[in-house]
């Protein structure tokens, strides 16, 4: 199976652990991923808050560079994915802003015919297009033993979710129960990290983080998976900042779906980006996992 | 559901109407507050959506654009998904935040600088950079030294591993991204 791949700016540098995970685990399971050739930003909330056309004109720009041989566009982070996705649909369903968005596609010598690409998130590919058996399959070190605690975040499953509820969606928790962890059931998987509030308004943003790692904490999880750059960097690098807001000593794991998924296949904890995590992911699992992870 | 419901021209309900995709659902608010008792940061704003919606149909046009409501909106659609209406509330608020930025109308928020100083630099690399975005929106934008200060051991472990590139990174075509964004100005003037 083929797809486009847009790795977005955080991907780059700051989730490169998200990337490299992604890389590896879609290696190992047969998805070829081709990286978009100088794809560019896709402005994260920022343009739609300044000018709507030029959010959807600089989004439209990626899908326009998609190889017209590859029909699916895979974006593992949930800004990039919902941006991507959302422009398609607005050019497709809104024929008015379609042709300008097209308009200012001709500028740069490009033109997309919404419709013509499938954003797709890593984790649907992986659940949806692989699959139970094939998932299972590639399993050579059970997750047993270990707690998770799934985080959906916000615009992956909302406005537009994909075969999932946007209200307590399920498709991570199966993945890990096929890993044979024990999923955590929490309320708040889908509520959301505060986003870029982080560079705005702290108390508002520390809140939304502490009533994250509270509920994953009171409810046992030894670590939270996310799918989101922007959720790993709030809920990781903000957590000490946290813990001395309201004087809690959390010490919680932040960790990429992809990361955890790449250790139940075996795959050299290096390579999945371990030790990005400002608050350590391995010590955990040699801890939960001890006597069947003799690599980890 | 009513199929028509007229909406007076030369109103500010009109205006939104007009400047937001799907922005005709709006004359379907049945002032349930589901978006209200949604959101996440209802506690933090002066209005919740659902009064602001209200403002919009009284034509409070001053009153909405002031509002801090769309700078405390983490856009995170639990209203939206959640409105029994298919209001797109999340896009109404996104359309409100143009409305105020373009006429200066915001107070007591920093979400416009850190919006312009994320897009100066997608159109200057064609890519977003950290680096940049925190000094540049801390120092210049809104002069919070200390704030940058704050984040000055986060940023040190975020370096020490990795995870924050000192030199931006750069697409190719840098002149096309800024032709196509160049062009969305022009067409938005009109």
């Amino acid at each position: 199976m083929k797809y486009a791949y847009y790795p977005g700016c955080s991907l780059e540098c700051n989730a490169s652990a998200y990337d490299h995970s992604v890389r590896a685990v879609a290696d190992l399971l047969g998805v070829k991923l081709q990286e978009l050739d100088d794809w560019n930003c896709c402005g994260a909330t920022e343009y739609f808050s300044q000018n709507e056309l030029t959010a959807c004109a600089v989004i439209a720009r990626n899908l326009a560079l998609v190889d017209p041989q590859i029909q699916q566009l895979v974006a593992p982070c949930a800004a990039c994915y919902l941006n991507l996705k959302k422009t398609d649909r607005l050019m497709a369903e809104h024929a008015e802003l379609g042709a300008k968005v097209n308009e200012c596609l001709a500028a740069g010598g490009l033109h997309y015919d919404p419709g013509r690409v499938t954003v797709r998130h890593m984790l649907d590919v992986i659940v949806d297009d692989i699959g139970e058996t094939a998932v299972r399959d590639k399993v050579v070190r059970p997750l047993t033993g270990l707690k998770v605690a799934p985080y959906y975040g916000c615009q992956v499953v909302r406005p537009i979710v994909d075969g999932d509820s946007t209200e307590y969606p399920m498709k991570m928790d199966h993945l890990f129960q096929w890993l044979g962890a024990e999923v955590v059931d929490y309320p708040v998987k889908a509520h959301c990290c505060g986003g870029h509030m982080t560079q705005i308004s702290e108390p508002q943003a520390f809140e939304l983080i502490r009533r994250l790692l509270k509920c994953a904490a009171d409810n046992g999880a030894d670590m939270i998976l996310c799918m989101c750059p922007m959720c790993q960097l709030n809920l990781d690098g903000y957590q000490a900042r946290v813990n001395s807001y309201f004087g809690t000593s959390y010490n919680l794991p932040i960790i990429y779906f992809t990361q955890l998924l790449g250790v139940a296949f075996g795959i050299d904890p290096k390579k999945l980006g371990f030790g990005k995590e400002l608050v350590a992911g391995l010590p955990v699992l040699q801890a939960k996992l001890n006597g069947q992870t003799a690599g980890v | 559901m009513a199929a028509h419901i007229a909406v007076k021209k030369g109103t500010f309900l009109a205006e939104v109407i007009e400047a937001t995709p799907d922005g005709e659902r709006l004359v379907h608010c049945l002032q349930c507050g589901s978006c209200g008792g949604s959101c996440p940061s209802g506690a933090e704003m002066e209005y919740t959506p659902r009064t602001l919606i209200a403002m919009i149909n009284a034509g409070d046009r001053n009153a909405v654009l002031a509002a801090n409501t769309m700078w405390a909106c983490v856009s995170c659609y639990a209203c939206t998904t959640r409105c029994p209406q298919e209001i797109p509330i999340t896009d109404i608020i996104y359309c409100l935040k143009r409305m105020s930025i373009a006429e200066h109308r915001y107070h007591g928020t920093d979400a416009p600088a850190l919006a312009k100083t994320f897009t100066y630099f997608v159109e200057k690399f064609g890519r977003s950079y950290e680096a940049g975005l925190a000094t540049g929106y801390h120092l210049l934008q809104r002069w919070k030294p200390i704030e940058l200060m704050k984040m000055g051991p986060m940023g040190i472990q975020m370096f020490a591993r990795g995870r924050m590139a000192i030199l931006p990174a750069k697409i190719r075509q840098i002149d096309q991204l800024r032709a196509i964004i160049k062009k969305s100005e022009e067409l938005s003037k009109k």
